[in-house]
């Protein structure tokens, strides 16, 4: 490996990506969590959940602000280490990023406004409100910059002659063949995980100090939710999966480590790969990835051996995919448990061993979102525009990329330390039981309603 | 109109509209560290916590706002811009970074730290400075191209007195602005203390702001003579800013009308922002980009001015919503709400 400008580019702007895509997913998804809490509260007219809403807003502040700003970062990397990408790409995908601003914006202003209006209204609905913009901006937000990572991937609405774009038609780069399945299964991974590290910090409150209601009324608000967010998200990778089939057939068998062109195709969980590219150790599902690729046991998939070796994405990303997928199916999983145990009477959902589940989710369904991007990212090596231009040619020439890799590591890290320790600060000197006393008193001790 | 000219015009604006708005919030954390250190804390802090914090983030959209629609309407900018500016922009993105992220982390975290109040006010008078060197190397003269690609000449831009003057304009604009503001502001809360002060402080750095003015024109007299040149034939501009400064000076001075001296202000800069954007045209960087040559293509070009007067359309009732929530409404100002 050569640490040239180009890789160092690419370390950098993945470094970017991996700090900033926690913040962005819980960005996303939040926002519809607090909206749900705080109207369940109304129509229930129960405080508990209403101050749900209140605390989580309190938190998300804190990863707003990381997220606003290392996402300003993301957008000006991309010119500062991608120019030549910029200059020509910037020609067709100017209008979902300039779209992408909008929706920051409107977002960023109902936020505010959101934020210091909790006691203005009479009537709480209309706070209320103010949630439905948060919610409008921050997904739109998501869908917009999606619609560029796609065109990345499926590029088309232009022709290339030389370095000079003609026939461009923005909205059909907008809409490529990848849109859909993409945006699909960002916002709902996003919704997922968020409802899942917020299910995952009530787990681990009631574990802690016994339990009081609110933590248990947040722990059944935020696993239904993630059970449900879980099966859409479940829906999204597998069209995603039939999407690559179709479109990108490199990325999934690289994936798959499927090197032959054959029908009733096996999956491989997991294994490795020996010298001469032979899979060992794998448990083989039988025509799975038929199935998985088409939607019949039967179909043929097609393999990588079909495309030239110097454009083929590395085959280490099979175990980001497996990753992914297997982290996804337990939150899948857990979700269903504990609505089951819920369900029947004579069993406690709120026993030890599957709080500790639930608490493990949290954090695995953030590792898979990032598991899932490495792979989408990595898989479409080596180009940066598919087909039309390849890494090496979209970044800098500057000497300097490796310096600003240390800078933006210690920047990471700062930011990293300071949003962790604000957050513990902020929740561990002010229980949600105390600060319910004290905002609601008609509420009794242990947060039930009198 | 054209394209090019559209686009110019609104990305100007824009940019003209973080000037103001971002003026403010720098301002604002060199006054709040000054007065922690001068013990004056307690008179302004409230005030400009009040103000600022439902209003931070917008203020950073303004930026990103421009820097994307720039790209957006003139692709090539990305080409030179960021092969040029890699390190000045990297270190304008960590100030910001830090600044930005630290504000949410004190404000709604935990009390205020002194090492938190230091950073606010420093990376307040540095990002101007570092921002400031993307218009410095527009004028040309600070990048050579060669075949290896594009560099920026750190030397030749340490050492030009047009760089070095731009840099203490952007500075003592910024606390001009800030300090008009929060008079205003502190008029509104009706704050007698605070009004007090932020009222010196706006005299005081009203004379520097207008010399850095004077010396930057004649920098820039030296370094491009060509833009001079353009800018004087657009003196009408000029005086106009001049007399807006005056009139805002002498309503602060007579400690009447506050609202309108921050306007005037905001004409004073309007003016000179516009002119000097006028004078600079047609080309975006010298030699290398002139605004016809880079355009995007005219589709794309089309598309990007419908989703902006769209975009406006959304904007401007939220805007005046937010304003009107917390600017202009008194008893929030007051801390009553």
């Amino acid at each position: 490996m050569e640490l040239d400008s180009a890789m160092m580019s690419r370390m950098l702007t993945s470094l970017t990506l991996v700090f900033h895509i926690i913040f962005a997913t819980v960005g996303v998804g939040i926002p519809v969590m607090i909206s749900i809490a705080e109207f369940v509260g109304i129509k229930k007219k129960d405080p508990n959940y209403t101050l749900l809403a209140r605390r989580w807003t309190r938190g998300f502040t804190i990863t707003v602000a990381v997220g606003v700003v290392t996402g300003t970062a993301i957008g000006l990397q991309l010119s500062l280490l991608w120019p030549s990408f910029m200059q020509v790409a910037g020609n067709v995908i100017a209008l979902p990023l300039f779209m992408e601003t909008f929706a920051f914006f409107f977002e960023a202003i109902f936020l505010g406004a959101y934020l210091y209006t909790w006691d203005r209204f009479k009537n709480p609905i209309y706070h209320w409100l103010l949630s439905i913009p948060v919610i409008i901006g921050s997904t739109m937000s998501a869908f917009f910059i999606t619609t560029v990572n796609a065109f990345m991937n499926t590029p088309q609405g232009f022709e290339l002659e030389g370095r000079t774009l003609t026939s461009v038609d923005p909205l059909a780069a907008m809409f490529n063949p990848a849109t859909p399945t993409k945006v699909f299964h960002v916002v709902t991974s996003s919704y997922l995980t968020s409802a899942a590290i917020l299910a995952a910090i009530a787990a681990f409150a009631i574990l802690k100090k016994k339990s009081s209601a609110y933590h248990k009324k947040a722990l059944k608000l935020t696993m239904v939710a993630t059970f449900i967010f879980a099966i859409m998200t479940a829906v999204a990778g597998d069209l995603s999966a039939k999407f690559l089939a179709d479109e990108q057939p490199e990325k999934l068998a690289a994936a798959e480590w499927h090197f032959e062109t054959e029908e009733k195709a096996d999956l491989v969980v997991f294994g490795t790969l020996n010298e001469d590219n032979e899979v060992q150790n794998a448990i083989r599902l039988p025509n799975a990835l038929s199935f998985l690729a088409h939607g019949s046991f039967d179909s043929e998939v097609t393999g990588l051996n079909e495309f030239p070796e110097d454009e083929t994405p590395p085959l280490w990303i099979h175990y980001m995919f497996d990753l992914m997928v297997m982290l996804g199916m337990y939150a899948l999983g857990v979700s269903f448990l504990y609505l089951l145990l819920t369900k029947i009477k004579k069993w406690n959902q709120h026993n030890k061993w599957i709080l500790w589940l639930i608490v493990i989710n949290g954090p695995g369904a953030m590792l898979a979102v990032e598991f899932g991007w490495i792979f989408a990212e990595v898989g479409r090596q080596p180009w940066i525009l598919r087909g039309f231009m390849k890494v090496a040619e979209g970044a800098t020439t500057s000497p300097n990329v490796g310096w600003m890799f240390l800078l933006f590591l210690a920047l990471y890290i700062v930011l990293g330390i300071g949003a962790v320790s604000v957050l513990r600060k902020m929740f561990k000197h002010n229980p949600a039981e105390l600060e319910l006393e004290k905002r609601y008193p008609q509420v009794e001790k242990g947060g039930d309603l009198k | 109109m054209s394209y090019e000219m559209i686009g110019i015009t609104v990305l100007w604006i824009f940019l003209y509209g973080y000037l103001i708005v971002a003026s403010v919030d720098f301002g604002a954390g060199f006054f709040a560290y000054y007065a922690k250190v001068t013990k004056q804390d307690h008179i302004i802090n409230q005030l400009i916590s009040r103000y600022l914090s439902p209003v931070w983030e917008v203020t950073n959209v303004f930026f990103v706002f421009f820097f994307v629609g720039l790209v957006g309407f003139f692709p090539d900018s990305a080409y030179y811009f960021g092969q040029s500016l890699l390190i000045p922009g990297s270190i304008a993105i960590v100030l910001l970074a830090i600044r930005g992220s630290f504000y949410a982390f004190e404000n709604y975290g935990s009390k205020k730290s002194n090492v938190f109040m230091f950073l606010y006010g420093a990376t307040g008078l540095l990002i101007p400075a570092s921002l400031s060197t993307a218009m410095t190397i527009s004028e040309g003269g600070f990048i050579e191209e060669t075949d290896n690609g594009v560099r920026l000449l750190t030397g030749e831009l340490l050492t030009s007195p047009y760089s070095w003057s731009v840099v203490f304009l952007a500075i003592v604009s910024v606390l001009f602005i800030s300090a008009a503001f929060l008079t205003f502001y502190a008029s509104k809360a009706n704050d007698q203390p605070a009004l007090e002060l932020m009222r010196k402080y706006t005299l005081f750095w009203g004379s520097p702001t207008i010399i850095a003015s004077l010396t930057t024109f004649i920098a820039m007299s030296q370094h491009n003579h060509r833009h001079f040149e353009n800018m004087l034939d657009l003196w009408w501009m000029f005086g106009l800013s001049v007399a807006f400064f005056l009139g805002a000076l002498l309503l602060i001075y007579q400690q009447k009308r506050y609202g309108l001296a921050f306007i005037f202000v905001m004409f004073q800069f309007f003016f000179a922002f516009f002119g000097y954007g006028a004078g600079h045209l047609p080309y975006l960087l010298e030699p290398f980009i002139t605004i016809e040559s880079s355009v995007t293509n005219e589709t794309m070009g089309l598309a990007l001015v419908i989703v902006f007067i769209a975009g406006l359309l959304l904007l401007i009732p939220s805007l005046i919503m937010l304003m009107r929530m917390f600017l202009f409404d008194a008893e929030y100002v007051k801390g009553k709400k």
